[in-house]
């Protein structure tokens, strides 16, 4: 293997690593705020990750550019659609969660 | 690589049984809402299958309109069941249907066991590696017109499958207005956040829509594809509170509507008069033929399914009001 290829397998990992945090947040958070603030990190950390370890491996500059449009969108949208869900059950009464 | 085939081997059976897992679910499930959830995740994992399959095109579609559009529709609908009684009154009813249909189940279950069995029977009976007809189309390619074989196959080969796709869609979105449901009320102020968003997605969304047309000639992509991602724009902008206004919403929805399976049947019309065989393109404009096409079937299908979102035909309200 190549450094460029170590390089990639670790962003990967990590990358895998912060789509498990978030998933496990999402299942175990108490409520839907705490599980969306997991999510997020998962949606904008990890792709993140993802994308840069396979930019990396990419051939082309174009194809590279291609994956951080995504991760853009991905961050755009989704960051947007948290707010949208979080601002739509505090309108609906979802009280926060306290300990 | 050993390690790789089995690592392959493993993800591919654990993608396989999430799938029936995940239809297992929906298909169980007691709250509407949920299995619309679950029938999104089906969708994604569904488009997933395909990219393992080496079906990058389908995947496409699968992605967009299987887990996208229709989320969107069952949702849609949702909200009108939810506004017509509330759920309360519907789980009861679901479930004194269930008890008055429990024989017809055990009936539906037993002719899908047999289907199921069958179609295995046919999948292990199959020689593991055929060609199919891969060779005749790859020995056809040059005269398609385009470089991509999906798209060639689509709109060339076997050009009448799509010519007749494109008229269910238009069938459904009649099928729907003629029920003449009211809108639903969304709610009426849309909040900087969604507006933004679609104020800086909408965009985005039709150059993605043009440029999924435009590949299709030569990678996977294509009308269908382009179409749900132009649709996909339309429902983020009927979400924010967008409506046709009452010129636009009669006449020339109507013409964007019609004008993808109107081209096509009038192309095939066309070819048929004077070449005595239905859309069998002469070969020098086959290229510029399937662009035309697809170009006004990407419009057609993005405002029939955004169409299909709204729910009834836009001018109704103004009437109504």
């Amino acid at each position: 293997m190549t450094l460029s290829e170590y390089l990639s397998a670790i962003l990967l990992i990590a990358g895998a690593l912060f789509f498990l945090a978030g998933t496990l947040g999402l299942l175990r958070f108490p409520d839907i705020y705490t599980r969306l603030h997991a999510l997020t990190k998962a949606d904008n950390v990890g792709l993140g990750l993802i994308v840069i370890g396979l930019a990396v491996q990419s051939e082309s500059f174009a194809s590279a550019g291609k994956l951080f449009l995504t991760w853009l969108l991905v961050m755009f949208a989704g960051a947007s659609v948290s707010h949208l869900i979080a601002s739509g059950a505090l309108q609906r009464g979802i009280r926060l969660w306290k300990r | 690589m050993e390690t790789l085939t089995l690592l392959t081997l493993v993800f591919d059976t654990l993608l396989g049984l999430g799938l029936l897992w995940l239809a297992w679910l929906l298909l169980n499930s007691q709250e509407l809402f949920k299995a619309i959830v679950l029938f999104v995740a089906f969708g994604l994992l569904m488009a997933l299958a395909w990219v393992r399959l080496d079906a990058p095109d389908v995947a496409l579609a699968e992605a967009a309109i299987g887990a996208g559009l229709t989320g969107a529709l069952l949702l849609a609908a949702l909200a009108k069941l939810q506004s017509v009684k509330s759920t309360q009154d519907s789980n009861q009813q679901l479930k004194q249907d269930r008890e008055k249909f429990r024989a017809f189940q055990y009936l539906l279950s037993l002719m899908l066991l047999l289907i199921t069995a069958g179609l295995g029977y046919v999948v292990i009976s199959m020689p593991p590696i055929a060609a199919g007809l891969s060779n005749e189309v790859a020995a056809n390619m040059a005269n398609s017109g385009v470089s991509h074989p999906v798209t060639a196959v689509l709109l060339n080969f076997r050009g009448y499958d799509t010519l007749l796709e494109l008229f269910v869609l238009l069938l459904a979105l009649l099928g729907v207005w003629s029920f003449g449901s009211t809108t639903i009320q969304h709610e009426t102020n849309a909040g900087p956040v969604l507006l933004t968003l679609t104020h800086y997605l909408v965009p985005v969304l039709i150059l993605v829509a043009a440029y999924l047309l435009w590949v299709g000639a030569h990678a996977p992509g294509g009308a269908f594809q382009a179409g749900s991602v132009l649709a996909a724009a339309g429902v983020l902008l009927l979400l924010s509170g967008w409506r046709p206004s009452g010129c636009l919403s009669k006449f020339p929805l109507r013409l964007i509507l019609v004008a993808g399976p109107g081209l096509f049947a009038i192309t095939a019309a066309l070819l048929y008069a004077f070449q005595g065989e239905l859309l069998n393109y002469p070969t020098e404009y086959a290229g510029i033929i399937i662009l035309a096409i697809e170009a006004t079937a990407t419009l057609s299908i993005g405002v029939t399914l955004a169409a299909l979102f709204l729910g009834s035909p836009p001018h109704n309200d103004e009437e109504h009001t």
